[in-house]
């Protein structure tokens, strides 16, 4: 009596299949645009290097972008790992425990209003010229979109959901587990593609303060010797660096959530 | 619509020997109501006179300005198999009253007794429904409705056995590995009824959990429904708003009233099963739903003339 049709599945293509080719095709456009506008004007290469200039040096300066790519890829790496080893924790106890929520929270988005980048050269006179202080810095500017975004999706599984999980006789662990966690995975994984993105940033300002290798050492190097094809060849390797963060953060949220609004797969 | 028929060991009690007067006077009709792995019911029969009992259950809030009585002083008696509606104004305290019964708020006062155990944190054994059908988005419908035994640690092969069985009985046999965004509203809350019956529980509660549907959907839902209470021999507490359904679906209708929440009347409705939609347009059908619109009526909740309210 009930005569319903097998469900409708199209083979379709992933939402960013269809975008990245647009995407690369604009970006292809505004690199046309450059080229031909420094072609035009004439502009001199120490001042606005064409894109093609910009290659040759990438390509020229390979060994020494790829040896300071390595030092700025460990800091954000390990800053983004440290920030979520704390950040996670932490947005549990808030999510769980009413003292934390009202003690700790407000100050954890009270320190917000700090900015961190006033914080690396107090960092540098505490911990040195090496690793400690840029990870550091890199981990204190992820930490709060994973603490912040964690906590608002750990709250957002409906009452009824969790009044369901107590009928069936769950256990605090299997509400935790089975319900909450999964329902914020969501919020936090955008808090991760926030965290990885702002780490780049941190890494890099750290390195602006005071270090001896690094992307950013190399672009306030290249500055002061007025290398400006060199910094440009530094910021096109950074760029592609927090690019690819973003991307694998984006890969690993799609084959995790497959399920979520925001991957379905889009049909038409 | 063969499906509809009660099946045949639960057809000799049809709808008088569901009846709740019935109940304690033949304890072999208690017997053909038993289910598997339920307490003895010759036993149980002769120690209790109903399913469930509820005496002087209060409920009350701290609200901001005063204290807020959701529920007063109910008394109320479900005998086994039997279906029953609560139906009341917003307020009236229904839906605290099954938050009540299924353990997960504590009463204020007075005692409640769900088979020979008093009600004293969640209710296990129970199934229940809301208005949301709170389907996990990331499992799949079959998933979905295997929630249920993982929770409760029951044997995965059995279960999704009965998983599928409950599906197909609901019409969603093509639909397992469907995710909830690819369900239809009515196919979603199927889910959500079809999770909360997997362990096979003697009771169910169920909160509105037809409001939020369109009509024809929520038609063929009670259909469903009663389909499957009659092959599951279950005992139901059914909230709802709606006058025509809590006849249509109901062995009784408990009518509450707000400020504070009360039971008002309880009305019976003796029409007979299998019931059929063709039956909401019987004398019979439109009497029981005048017979609940008195009183409301009586109660104030619905007025027929213009600006009463004022």
């Amino acid at each position: 009596m009930t005569d319903i049709a097998a469900p409708a599945v199209m083979p379709s293509r992933p939402a960013w299949q269809i975008k990245v080719p647009y995407a690369l095709l604009s970006l292809l456009m505004l690199l046309l645009i450059w080229q031909f506008g420094t072609m035009i004007f004439k502009t001199p290469p120490y001042l606005l290097p064409s894109p093609v200039d910009i290659g040759f040096k990438i390509v020229k300066d390979w060994k020494l972008l790829l040896l300071h790519s390595g030092v700025t890829t460990f800091e954000i790496v390990t800053g983004f790992i440290i920030s979520v080893l704390i950040g996670l924790p932490l947005a549990i106890l808030v999510t769980y425990s009413p003292m934390f929520d009202k003690a700790i929270y407000p100050l954890i988005v009270g320190s917000q209003t700090i900015p961190k980048v006033a914080l690396a050269p107090l960092m540098l006179a505490w911990l040195g010229f090496g690793y400690a202080p840029k990870i550091l810095i890199t981990a204190l500017v992820a930490f709060f979109p994973i603490v912040i975004n964690s906590v608002v999706g750990l709250r957002s599984a409906p009452p009824q959901m969790l009044h369901l999980a107590r009928s069936m006789g769950a256990s605090s662990w299997q509400i935790f587990f089975r319900f909450r966690l999964p329902q914020a995975l969501p919020n936090i994984f955008a808090g991760m593609k926030l965290a990885v993105v702002l780490a780049v940033i941190g890494a890099i300002v750290a390195e602006f303060v005071g270090a001896d290798a690094g992307l950013g050492y190399v672009i306030i190097t290249a500055g002061s010797s007025f290398d400006i094809p060199r910094q440009f060849a530094a910021i096109v390797v950074l760029s592609v660096i927090g690019m690819a963060f973003f991307w694998l953060a984006s890969w690993i949220e799609r084959i995790s959530l497959p399920w979520h609004v925001s991957i379905r797969q889009t049909h038409h | 619509m063969s499906s509809l028929r009660i099946t045949e060991d639960a057809a000799p009690s049809q709808s008088t020997l569901r009846g709740w007067f019935k109940r304690s006077s033949n304890p072999a009709c208690g017997a053909v109501l038993n289910r598997a792995g339920a307490v003895s019911q010759s036993d149980y029969v002769s120690i209790h006179k109903d399913y469930i009992s509820i005496r002087g259950t209060s409920k009350s809030f701290v609200g901001r300005n005063a204290v807020v009585h959701a529920l007063s002083e109910v008394d109320l008696d479900i005998a086994d198999g039997e279906f029953v509606s609560v139906i009341g104004p917003s307020g009236c305290g229904k839906s605290t009253l099954l938050m009540l019964l299924a353990g997960l708020e504590p009463a204020s006062s007075g005692t409640m007794r769900v088979g020979n155990k008093n009600v004293d944190g969640p209710t296990p054994d129970l199934g229940i429904v809301f208005q949301q059908d709170v389907l996990l988005e990331w499992r799949t419908a079959l998933q979905n409705v295997l929630l249920q035994a993982e929770i409760r640690g029951q044997d995965k092969t059995a279960a999704t056995a009965r998983a599928k069985e409950l599906l197909a009985m609901v019409g969603l046999q093509n639909f397992l590995d469907a995710y909830p965004y690819e369900l239809s509203g009515g196919m979603r809350q199927r889910v959500s009824i079809c999770r909360a019956l997997l362990h096979a529980p003697p009771l169910l509660l169920m909160d509105e959990p037809f409001g939020a549907l369109d009509a024809l959907t929520r038609d063929q839902l009670q259909i469903d429904l009663l389909r499957l209470w009659s092959k599951q021999k279950m005992t139901v507490m059914f909230i709802t708003h709606s006058i025509s359904e809590a006849v249509f679906l109901s062995d009784r209708i408990v009518v509450m009233s707000s400020r504070p929440g009360r039971i008002e009347e309880i009305i019976k409705i003796d029409l007979p099963r299998p019931r059929r939609l063709s039956m909401r347009e019987t004398p019979e059908f439109l009497a029981y739903m005048q017979k609940v619109t008195a009183v409301f009526k009586t109660l104030g909740v619905l007025r027929d003339e213009e600006g009463d309210d004022e």
